[in-house]
């Protein structure tokens, strides 16, 4: 048992330790089936942003038989148990590993550095490494789809926006839509009400109720259940899916639901790692790309709306839209972006600050 | 009138504890979950054998698996110590969570306002600083008990929802790491704000040794010194220690004080240890937790040590057996309420014993 | 504010509060019985999804409803079996019934996620619930609200009025003399836990059925905690666990509308704050008042009882 007082030690520890694990591979037998491991920040049931991580590793399951069996581990806190559960995974023969939460960034990383033969996936994060990639959807080129369709729909011109947290994430999307919205009809406004949760149906709910009463018409959320949707339906008003298709839950209200779809990615990193071919990379896919999709128009969308929000896809798709074009000002009506100029991907990914129109 | 309805047999307290018993209980307990066990496993379409493997005995097979488990008991033991002192004088601290986060924004301070200069005096100051944190936080109860009245219960458990809050205005506010993308975290703590390592290759970190530590020296306070036994009669006895001349008031503020001081500084201990910085929340409920933790040791330091590392492996064996057997989280989480179940049960076959009575009969 | 878009908040505030309501009120009487189950948020989700997948399934709300109790009062025998007959510790014996709880509901509900429920239906009564103001705040809601509404004065009458309430309150505050005149302490505590497994079954089945009509995992979200530190506030009363429930409710919901509002330049986590501050305010203010001294806890609360021959 070696004694040692400081973190240098350990990381010098630790990379003998994995050099020596490195000499078993994932894959040392190759009539072995590749494993496929999953940390989620919630639990499957969540019907939100894990059940949908979870559809896609079922993807993988049937796309790939025999050739590859996954592994998830629900619930794990955004704390000191992520990095014990990504390096359990790592050190119990899984070749490759997703973990599906900011919070895990600085866990996977240091679990990467410790496991060189093993790939990583983290989702939403910053942070590469060799063997350490980041992915993440451009769930706000959808916003720029429901914008457009929420610039129509309201007669109110008030959109209800349920939060869950601050982040740039959270922040790009209120702005997307905002200013798709606006483009359609100037005097819009969108109140945001921050649920301190990314799931608490109730909270959720209720909030999306204080909304209502407060005059919105249109219901948009980034939190991950159907409440606020729910409360859509019961008020009589429209709004949005979140992660999946919610019609069931608001067979009239839900105007389209922007889909986070995580099959194709999935399937093709774990491709690439039984080919041999897996490369570290930093991806951020939208509409184009298929990461992020529209549920089909509910029965509220007229004809007319459906073929402008069609184009706003397409444009988006296609590069001809951006969905952050100037001229924008933000909440205190100062130009942010001059007319015809375009924010960069990293203007965008650290957005911090709200559009005119914003009521946050 | 000892005998209730529809049972045949009658309970008597034993006159004096077995020592047999008081080891063999336990193990009868471990037993009957591991049979149930058994059945839940296999009834869910599982290999009970492999995943009751996975759950109790693989994580401690290897040196890193012990680690990881003194890592992940230590918050637990030196919180439980902390409450079983308030619990003995029927001091109700449920709030320990929110003094484990305010100890940690303490000591979070501390470290970022020294960020990247060097000095062996950050960490103790950030000790300090994170003992004090919640030492703070828990006077409000104890402020509002004392002077009003007002049953700490409610306070400790709503201003762990505050804690919690404030951290979020902090970590989204002004100690955002600047160059972290606006993403609610901190910067990541240099050097000299990280607790020292106890074992190359793990996580083993220097805060875990001194949880340890903290229990013995509470069953020393306990055992030995006036104020320990002052705060068992004022549980036991509230008349007694009234007629004694215990000032109540004083020994409420002790235990509040104890309780959140420890809780504080295990909130150090987790930021400045295996997580090394400050994000949104710090803890899994390890304030909660340590509650059942406390009871589980019978209130005794020592015991709560045996009763962390338990319930510590309860929930690594869980991950354990998700990602070995894939057992869904939600059978690991019903194994557990099982195996606690069964280890409080047991406790009775220590202080009772079931003689058949043939009819019933007063 | 126009007065209709008042009676709007008010419902909504009506709806936050009555899950609180219901298991806060079950929670009393355990309470008062001597007993303190800490697990209710366990027995919450048992009946949130009892309540739900039992709806779904036969299509009968009443029928769920009723499982919901069910399913409560199941679990709470748990509680019962180990800290009444085997006198384990209660608090933490309650901790565990969560945890139990929350990966019971989850396993039994994985089947029922993302599936739909109709709502419970509103009780509305023709010509009257159409009044202006007084017919949606009284009329038109559906049969949980006007039950936890009638379970606040049943559980208030029972307490104070009957014979059955004076022996629950003896047990409660002295099960030593309880015993020696004769009545079952064990008996009495099991009824009470029962009791308030069933109410916070039925807190779920609210939750599942009406707040929210749907079942996702632990979708309680902590409700079963603020439930019980209402019964603190209460001071095991039963018209203060109503005023507690909406007060927490009230300000709940009043945060959210000042968030919408623009937030007043106050930051969304500290308006967050405001419910959880406002409970702890009103009951420094009540216990600073003349009432100090009729604030304590049953005697009893959480010791285990065991008859000395």
């Amino acid at each position: 048992m070696k004694i040692t007082a400081t973190r240098r030690n350990f990381v010098l520890g630790s990379a003998a330790a994995a050099g020596a694990l490195g000499l078993v591979g994932p894959r040392a037998f190759a009539a072995e089936p590749l494993k496929v491991g999953f940390v989620y920040v919630g639990p499957i049931g969540d019907f939100g942003w894990t059940h949908g991580h979870d559809q896609g590793r079922k993807a993988i399951e049937a796309h790939f038989g025999d050739k590859v069996k996954t592994t998830f581990v629900e619930n794990v806190a955004e704390g000191p148990d992520a990095e014990r559960v990504i390096r359990q995974l790592a050190s119990s023969g899984h070749g490759l590993v997703f973990s599906t939460s900011f919070g895990f960034m600085n866990p996977t990383l240091r679990v990467a550095k410790q496991f060189p033969k093993v790939k990583f996936e983290h989702a939403t994060g910053y942070q590469t490494a060799p063997n350490l990639s980041v992915y993440n959807a451009r769930f706000h080129e959808g916003r720029v789809v429901c914008g457009t369709i929420a610039g129509h729909v309201t007669k109110s011109g008030v959109v209800g926006y349920i939060g869950s947290f601050p982040i740039p994430e959270v922040v790009m999307g209120i702005n997307a839509f905002t200013l798709a919205a606006r483009k359609i009809r100037p005097d819009i406004k969108v109140k945001v009400v921050w649920a301190n949760s990314w799931y608490d149906p109730g909270k959720e709910g209720d909030g999306a109720k204080a909304l209502v009463d407060q005059g919105a018409d249109i219901m948009c959320q980034h939190t991950d259940s159907p409440a606020p949707l729910q409360v859509a339906e019961t008020r009589g008003i429209h709004g949005f899916g979140q992660a999946s298709d919610m019609k069931a839950f608001a067979p009239n209200a839900q105007l389209t639901a922007i889909l986070d779809v995580w099959d194709g990615y999935y399937i093709q990193r774990t491709q690439d790692v039984l080919d041999d071919t897996w490369k570290s990379q930093s991806i951020w896919w939208g509409l184009k790309e298929g990461m992020v999709k529209m549920a089909p128009y509910g029965p509220a969308v007229p004809e007319n709306v459906r073929q402008e929000a069609d184009a706003a896809r397409d444009g988006i798709i296609s590069g001809a839209r951006h969905p952050f074009i100037g001229p924008i000002k933000d909440q205190k009506g100062v130009l942010r972006v001059a007319e015809g100029e375009i924010l960069s991907e990293k203007e965008i990914a650290t957005m911090d600050w709200y559009v005119e129109g914003v009521e946050a | 009138m000892p005998f209730r309805p529809g049972m045949s047999f009658r309970i008597e307290q034993r006159r004096e504890m077995f020592r047999g018993l008081l080891y063999l209980s336990p193990v009868l307990a471990v037993a009957m979950t591991v049979l149930t066990g058994f059945v839940l496993f296999a009834a869910m379409g599982h290999d009970p054998v492999l995943a009751l493997y996975h759950f109790g005995i693989s994580p401690l097979l290897s040196l890193y698996g012990v680690s990881e488990l003194l890592v992940k008991a230590a918050p637990l033991i030196m919180i439980g110590v902390g409450l079983a002192v308030g619990f003995r004088a029927n001091v109700w601290n449920i709030g320990a969570e929110g003094q484990l986060t305010c100890g940690a924004i303490a000591a979070g301070v501390v470290a970022l306002a020294f960020w990247e200069q060097e000095g062996v005096w950050v960490l103790p100051l950030m000790c300090l600083a994170g003992a004090f944190g919640g030492m703070a936080y828990a006077a409000i109860p104890a402020f509002l008990k004392t002077r009003f009245d007002v049953n700490e219960i409610l306070t400790s458990l709503m201003l762990t929802y505050v804690a919690t809050l404030f951290l979020g205005t902090l970590v989204y506010g002004p100690l955002k790491d600047p160059a972290g993308f606006n993403f609610p975290q901190s910067r990541m703590f240099t050097e000299s704000a990280l607790l020292p390592i106890v074992l190359a290759g793990t996580r083993l970190h220097f805060g875990a040794i001194i949880a340890l530590m903290i229990a013995v020296a509470v069953w020393v306070l306990m055992t030995f010194t006036i104020i320990g036994f002052q705060i068992r009669v004022l549980g036991q006895a509230p008349a007694a220690a009234r007629y004694a001349g215990f000032h109540r008031k004083r020994l409420i503020w002790t235990c509040l004080l104890m309780s959140g001081g420890f809780a504080g500084l295990a909130g150090t201990f987790e930021i400045a240890g295996p997580i090394g910085q400050l994000i949104p929340s710090i803890t899994p409920g390890y304030g909660f937790t340590a509650i059942i933790v406390a009871f589980l040791g019978r209130l005794h330091p020592l015991g709560i040590v045996l009763s962390g590392l338990v319930v510590a492996l309860s929930y690594i064996g869980g991950e354990n057996a998700q990602v070995e057997v894939g057992l869904p989280q939600a059978v690991t989480g019903v194994f557990q309420g099982l195996l606690l179940f069964f280890l409080l049960a047991s406790d009775f076959l220590v202080r009772y014993r079931i003689r058949l009575v043939g009819a019933v009969a007063g | 504010m126009s007065a209709e878009s008042a009676v709007l908040i008010m419902l909504t505030v009506i709806s936050a509060a009555t899950p609180l309501l219901f298991a806060a009120l079950g929670e009393l009487v355990v309470e008062k019985s001597g007993v303190l189950n800490l697990g209710v948020e366990g027995m919450m989700l048992a009946g949130a999804v009892s309540g739900f997948a039992v709806t779904v399934t036969t299509g009968s709300a009443v029928l769920g409803i009723l499982c919901a109790a069910a399913a409560g009062a199941l679990l709470s025998l748990v509680f019962g079996i180990l800290t009444l007959t085997l006198a384990a510790n209660q608090v933490a014996t309650g901790l565990a019934l969560t945890i139990f709880g929350i990966g019971l509901s989850a396993l039994v509900g994985s089947g029922f996620v993302g599936v739909p429920v109709v709502p419970l239906p509103k009780l509305a009564v023709p010509g009257v619930s159409d009044l202006p103001v007084i017919g949606p705040l009284l009329f038109g809601h559906d049969a949980l609200i006007y039950l936890s509404i009638l379970a606040t004065a049943g559980v208030g009458w029972f307490l104070t009025r009957t014979r059955g309430g004076m022996i629950l309150r003896a047990v409660g505050e002295s099960d030593e003399s309880a015993h020696s005149i004769g009545f079952s302490v064990i008996r009495v505590r099991y009824l009470a836990v029962l009791f308030g497994g069933a109410m916070s079954g039925l807190a779920g089945a609210f939750m599942s059925l009406s707040h929210t009509p749907m079942w996702a995992e632990e979708m309680t979200a902590g409700r079963g905690w603020i439930a019980l530190a209402l019964v603190v506030f209460s001071s095991w009363r039963p018209g203060r666990v109503l005023l507690g429930a909406y007060l927490f409710g009230g300000v709940t919901i009043l945060q959210l509308h000042a968030q919408g509002a623009g937030g007043l330049g106050i930051p969304a986590q500290v308006l967050s704050m405001l419910p959880y501050l406002a409970t702890i305010a009103v009951l420094t203010i009540i216990a600073a008042g003349p009432w100090r001294g009729r604030l304590d806890a049953p005697a009893c609360l959480g010791k285990p009882f065991r008859p000395s021959t």
